[in-house]
């Protein structure tokens, strides 16, 4: 197997050529993606100041000339003893957990029907999935904000029917949170279960009834576990973004829903205590990575202990 | 049988309406006469006409709509030829880290990368004097830089689909790498760069966290209109801005659709 990339070296062009390739994303990436963490790292070991850029740096020439380096492991020793960063950490993994859940739920027998159904039908039922995908974030959520309000839709219909004789406070609440978090995700949910499930052997579900087994048994038998790659799929796309939603809470939640990225943006715009919210930038970043980073490298693991 | 397939096609009608009625209501709403957002007082377009009239919206539609077209534009570019480091170029010096910072901005939470734009931004600006103002450039600059990596995924994974064969009979009978990449590889993945570009063009007009960061005085975008005004409460003219927007998207999704599905029919055909 020889690349069409890598036997380049015959001559001086060609080699220019790769190189050129390989430099300009590089280049970029280097100079618009590492070095703006490096900075954050940075900042998170200096100390806040009244002045622009607020923190003090991280070279300071002293008299005689030479440079020596201040950093500081308060913002971190804050964000330990101080327990909102602590419960607000919980509150995000436990909102986006939750809602990840509850879509699971949602999406797998939609996933489910979508792959069963006729050709035709199902190519359209999938635009159906894709088209809000594509439809802004922002006015998605927004529109739950009309549907949720008291005086809103559902509310009026729910009095209407007469189900309730009070409105409901849903508006500003972690309710509204969790709805507005499916609502956005499902998407991302549905589709990599439904890639999953068309995959499915049809002959595999044949042959577990023609054996005897009940629809139910053959469900929880023969799909669940084939299907487990597309769940732990879907539920990944859905959870890592939702820890650290700002948009949603923003809208949606009330005062005492505490989501990371929210109080990330406050920290940074309102209080302008900048070390801090890199402090909490860089803790988040290390909460998210190393679960990503065990998971690969388990994935990784598993075909030699198999094999 | 039928016990599952009730319980399979209610579960798809609820779903369906979950993810519709929202849209739904904020189109019907858009032609509500009252200013009370959630009390109808009759069909009317004045929001629509409100909307038009608004310069705030209509610069900041503009602003969007030409970071969207420049920063898609590039990040397809530069994502195409990352996508293209990743599947044919197997071992090169600092691959591992290349690869970590393609899939690294697909995790990373908006806010941390919007924040750690803005701080770069910053230092850079005391380091060196550039950029002098955040605004469109520091904008386009981040959307680049995190649309590119979606691009390349897309690109990476159409290229490990197609048979490499083509290529290796055309470096075989002597063509230079460069001639074989303009003439075989770009055509084949074309279609693949298309959708990645929509994809970079979606993602940037739909971006308010890192456009928050990143902006500077003067520049709005139209998401940072949009949460400005709906952070305050409803606001009638958004739902008819909503509505067309809507429309633009569902007409796009459709006729990429169709396509899609002409060609899937044509090569069945032949």
């Amino acid at each position: 197997m020889s690349g069409l990339l890598i036997n380049l070296d015959n001559s001086f062009r060609d080699r220019l050529w790769k190189n050129t390739i390989v430099a300009i994303p590089y280049l970029w990436l280097l100079l618009f993606f590492l070095a703006p963490f490096l900075i954050v790292l940075k900042i998170s070991l200096a100390d806040p100041i009244v002045a622009q850029p607020p923190f003090t740096p991280l070279f300071q020439e002293s008299e005689n000339g030479s440079f020596s380096i201040f950093t500081t492991f308060d913002n971190y020793l804050y964000l330990f003893q101080d327990s909102l960063y602590f419960i607000t950490y919980l509150s995000s993994v436990k909102l986006a957990f939750i809602s990840t859940i509850l879509a699971l739920l949602i999406g797998y027998p939609i996933a489910y029907g979508i792959a069963r159904s006729p050709q035709p039908t199902r190519n359209i039922l999938l635009l159906m999935v894709v088209i809000p995908f594509w439809i802004s974030f922002l006015l998605r959520v927004y529109a739950w904000m009309g549907i949720l309000k008291t005086k809103g839709l559902l509310n009026g219909f729910l009095l209407w029917i007469g189900i309730i004789d009070q409105p409901l406070e849903l508006l500003y609440t972690d309710t509204a949170v969790y709805i507005g978090m499916i609502y956005s995700y499902l998407p991302f949910m549905i589709l990599p279960l439904y890639a999953n499930l068309e995959k499915l052997d049809v002959r595999l579900l044949e042959a577990a009834s023609d054996l005897g087994a009940k629809r139910w048994e053959v469900f929880k038998d023969v799909t669940l576990p084939l299907s487990v790659p597309g769940i732990i799929a879907g539920c990944c796309l859905m959870f890592i973004p939702a820890i650290g939603e700002y948009v949603i809470p923003a809208l949606l939640g009330g005062a005492d829903t505490l989501m990371i990225g929210r109080v990330l943006f406050d920290e940074f715009f309102l209080n302008r205590d900048w070390p801090v919210a890199s402090a909490v930038a860089i803790v988040l970043v290390l909460l998210l990575v190393l679960p990503i980073v065990y998971f690969q490298k388990k994935q990784n693991e598993e075909p030699l202990t198999e094999s | 049988m039928n016990q599952r397939s009730t319980f399979i096609f209610s579960m798809l009608c609820f779903g369906f309406a979950f993810l519709y009625i929202p849209i739904l209501l904020v189109i019907i709403y858009s032609f509500n006469d009252s200013r009370l957002v959630t009390v109808w007082g009759g069909w009317s377009i004045r929001w629509y006409i409100e909307l038009l009239n608004n310069e705030n919206i209509l610069n900041a539609a503009l602003l969007s709509f030409r970071i969207a077209a420049i920063s898609a534009t590039v990040a397809t570019i530069f994502g195409t030829m990352a996508g293209l480091i990743l599947a044919r170029l197997r071992a090169f010096k600092g691959r591992l880290l290349f690869t970590g910072m393609i899939a690294a901005p697909l995790v990373m939470p908006e806010v941390i990368t919007g924040l750690a734009l803005l701080l770069f931004f910053v230092s850079l600006q005391n380091l060196i004097g550039w950029p002098s103002q955040r605004g469109m450039n520091t904008i386009t600059i981040a959307h680049i830089t995190f649309s590119m990596a979606y691009v390349a995924v897309i690109i990476q994974s159409r290229l490990t689909e197609i048979n490499e064969s083509l290529e290796e009979a055309a470096l075989d009978l002597g063509a230079r790498p460069a001639r074989v990449i303009w003439d075989i590889t770009l055509p084949i993945i074309l279609p693949a760069m298309v959708s990645g570009w929509l994809l970079a063009f979606t993602l940037s007009l739909d971006d308010l966290v890192i456009s928050s960061f990143v902006s500077g005085p003067g520049a709005t975008t139209l998401p940072m209109l949009i949460f400005s005004k709906v952070r305050l409460g409803i606001a009638p003219d958004i739902n008819a801005l909503a509505t067309i927007l809507i429309l633009l998207v569902t007409i796009g999704v459709g006729i990429a659709g169709w396509i899609m599905h002409r060609q899937k029919q044509s090569k069945t055909i032949s």
